[in-house]
């Protein structure tokens, strides 16, 4: 039995490791040891605890105190006051614009609204401990199940739940497990998709570091019911430290007898390994992600098939989503009622989104079913930064699409989501402020969909590059009438026509910023006009002449000698030869440098002079 | 591990381990770590706490700390509060008044008046 008095709960998430925490921790070590007050105080490296902007973040216990941004200077003022004289540190607690201090982390609003689930134990215990996984009620399930149910008892109560698929689909897990439960077959597997693709999603990331036995029970319990005694964890290299955590998971499993031959006494035997994809988007879609598991390369191939027919090495399969195994232990200890009453008629449940973008608090949530977005970004994401409107947000990444203020009273829910022409996706949600401008955010994720079109069907390869041409016209001024109308015919044929999911949703951004933001494209295609100025060809730079002093730093700084004058004449931007690069209005001393929105008439008048040589040589 | 029953046992004990984050604190001992407790033995005071409750395996306490108490003529204070009771203070602690709270308060369920300063909120 130990002396220990305090728990020093440190958050290693990605977030908090990149601010720092991990060198906090060797701190805390290193003061603890010369106080010798090591043997008081357990320090124990957590998963994320969720609000990734006031990282590196901590949670002291027995209080629950929460401190902020914590730095290694602050260490010592730590032990000193809060673990010496139980004096908690008031300048690193959470504070509102009220000046309200929030001590514990209870209290904190950014906690307020969500309910774990999945990420119940991310943030609370030692993911490299089972012990601590076990305290929570860990591996009961899988006995439960085991030695009490059967399979279709099983497949029973996740159909109860109403449990979907949180990869993206939404697909209702029960559906899967009962079509490979009634395969029979000599051989079945289980897969954990954990190859979380989508740009700025953190989610499966976080569960696999956070609380990597969560996902083996998970998938175990799984695979008891389908009829498996083999699984893969596909995860991505780009996350060593969920490799490494599930790794030491299944060992400590083995070790204990949990996983292996006759699991508590039952028929059921389990080996599980973990196979590690390089990266590729596409690899997350089920059917590459087998072929690459099979060793093959990545490619979709057409279903059906189905994996639950057909799926690695032509044995039926499951895939599911990291997420929603990491539902199903809870489902089993506390009841499919339990889950079913949360969320909305069609979605059950709750839901992690890794929220990002021009919001308070950036991080990990997890949210019940059915919460609008509006407290989804205000409440939770403690609303806009810096005091900017809010303009859109998208949902579901590269394959979803965009909503609007007059959505943000739309409940989070799948049927929902689609019908607003955005989707559920994986959980990655950007919200943005109207600095941000539609056409080019469109570009952004459709040069990253035509960078990780796998290239085997031509209505991807080649029409989602088609439609990405059209972008970088319209955003570089050269933008035609009809282009609006070009992009959606392409955008639906490619939807109609790709073999995979990565072509029938890249077009989503595309149409959907079209729908909610068409005179945005109509401005940069017929006004010359980028109303947020961020599409450079679409703005210019000018200098207020009754502003400027004349101390020529802007035409010192300027790269391409493009600004000219004397403190006399003031300063003059030659447009034609600008690049705008920024320096000016970075230096100027008194603001005289300002971005206007459109075209410079100058620059209007040369491009179509040189369009007309253009013609006339095609003549 | 083959049944549930191994499975309750290991989380019994691994719930014990983990009992500063929440849990079935039956006794919570607040010791008063003001520069003035520090300076009159607080921190002995504590870390007998700590080795007794450790030796007598009272997995249901949680010893931790505060600052100033405002008993400064009695220091070192320490509380004891207990779920459905008033509190109750003791000063001028030593480590062998400690040991004798924690046989008769924590253990047997007696308090100690003779140390008592305090009681109530
Ligand atoms: C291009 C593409 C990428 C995908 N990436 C992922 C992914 O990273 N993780 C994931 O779980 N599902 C991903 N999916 C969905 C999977 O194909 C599959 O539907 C999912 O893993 C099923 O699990 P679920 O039913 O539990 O959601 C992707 C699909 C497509 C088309």
């Amino acid at each position: 039995m130990s002396l220990k008095r305090i728990d020093l709960l440190i958050c290693c998430g990605s977030g908090c490791v990149s601010a720092g925490s991990l060198k906090i921790k060797e701190r805390f070590h290193e003061v603890l040891q010369e106080k010798n007050l090591a043997n008081e105080i357990n320090i124990i490296e957590t998963g994320c605890m969720g609000p990734c902007d006031y990282g590196p973040v901590m949670v002291i216990y027995p209080e629950g105190t929460f401190y902020k941004k914590v730095s290694p200077d602050d260490v010592e003022e730590i032990v000193n006051e809060h673990f010496i004289k139980g004096r908690p540190v008031a300048r690193l607690m959470l504070q509102d614009d009220e000046e309200n201090t929030f001590n514990t982390q209870r209290e904190v609003p950014f906690y307020q609204k969500q309910v774990k689930v999945a990420l119940a134990n991310c943030g609370y215990i030692d993911p490299e401990s089972m012990d601590e996984y076990i305290a929570t009620g860990g591996y009961e399930a899988l006995g439960t199940v085991l030695t009490t149910m059967t399979p279709q008892d099983t497949i029973d109560v996740i159909k109860k739940s109403g449990l979907r698929g949180r990869g993206g689909g939404g697909f209702p897990t029960h559906i899967k497990w009962q079509m490979v439960h009634d395969n029979k077959s000599d051989e079945k597997y289980v897969i954990c998709n954990g190859d979380e693709g989508d740009p700025g999603a953190f989610m499966d990331r976080s569960l696999l570091e956070g609380d990597p036995h969560r996902i083996l029970e998970g998938m175990m319990i799984a695979a008891y019911a389908i009829g498996a005694s083999n699984g893969f964890f596909y995860i991505r290299a780009e996350y060593p430290l969920a490799i490494k955590r599930i790794k030491l998971a299944i060992e400590q499993a083995k070790e204990a007898g949990l996983m292996g031959k006759n699991v508590f006494g039952s028929n059921f035997c389990f080996d599980a390994e973990v196979r590690t994809g390089a990266g590729a988007f596409v690899c997350g879609e089920e059917m590459a992600l087998i072929h690459s598991i099979e060793g093959s390369r990545g490619n979709p191939t057409p279903k059906p098939p189905y994996p639950a027919v057909q799926g690695l090495w032509g044995k039926p399969t499951i895939v599911n989503n990291v997420e929603t195994i990491g539902n199903i232990p809870t489902i089993f200890l506390k009841g499919a009622d339990w889950f079913a009453s949360m969320g909305t008629e069609t979605s059950k449940g709750t839901k992690v989104f890794a929220l990002t973008g021009d919001i308070k608090n950036t991080g990990l949530v997890e949210v019940p079913m059915g919460i609008t977005l509006r407290e989804l970004i205000f409440d939770v994401g403690g609303g806009m930064t810096g005091g900017h409107k809010f303009k859109a947000v998208q949902l579901g990444g590269p394959s979803g699409g965009c909503l609007t203020v007059e959505h943000l009273d739309v409940a989070v829910d799948y049927e929902t989501l689609k019908e607003r022409g955005a989707m559920m996706g994986s959980g990655g949600v950007i919200v943005m402020n109207d600095k941000n401008c539609m056409v080019n955010i469109a570009k952004f994720f459709m040069d990253f969909c035509v960078d990780e079109s796998c290239g085997k069907c031509s209505p991807c390869r080649i029409g989602l590059k088609q439609m990405l041409d059209i972008l970088e016209r319209i955003t570089s001024g050269k933008g035609k009438e009809g282009d609006v109308e070009e992009l959606q015919r392409l955008g639906e044929a490619v939807s109609k026509l790709s073999l995979c999911g990565l072509g029938q949703s890249a077009p989503n951004p595309v149409l959907s910023t079209i729908r909610y933001f068409r005179e945005e494209y109509e401005a940069h295609i017929r006004d010359k006009s980028c109303a947020t100025k961020v599409c450079l060809d679409l703005m210019h730079f000018d200098i207020d002449k009754d502003r400027c002093i004349g101390c020529s730093l802007c035409a010192r700084k300027c790269p391409v000698t493009c600004i000219t004058g004397s403190r006399e004449d003031k300063y003059t931007i030659h447009q034609l030869d600008c690049v705008k690069c920024g320096n000016c209005q970075d230096v100027c001393p008194v603001k005289a440098v300002s971005r206007i929105p459109g075209m410079h008439p100058e620059v209007t008048a040369k491009r179509e002079a040189e369009a007309k040589i253009a013609n006339h040589h095609d003549d | 591990m083959k049944t549930l029953a191994d499975l309750k046992k290991i989380r019994e004990k691994a719930q014990e381990e983990m009992k500063l984050r929440g849990g079935n604190v039956r006794i919570k001992i607040v010791v008063g770590m003001g520069t003035s407790g520090i300076a009159m033995g607080a921190r002995e005071v504590m870390k007998t706490f700590l080795e007794e409750i450790a030796n007598r395996n009272l997995t249901d306490v949680l010893v931790t700390q505060t600052g100033e108490k405002g008993l400064s003529s009695m220091e070192p204070v320490v509380d004891l509060i207990e779920e459905g009771k008033p509190k109750v203070t003791y000063g001028n602690m030593t480590p062998d008044k400690v040991k004798k709270v924690v046989v008769e308060h924590i253990v047997n369920g007696r308090t100690v008046s003779d140390y008592v300063v305090a009681t109530g909120n």
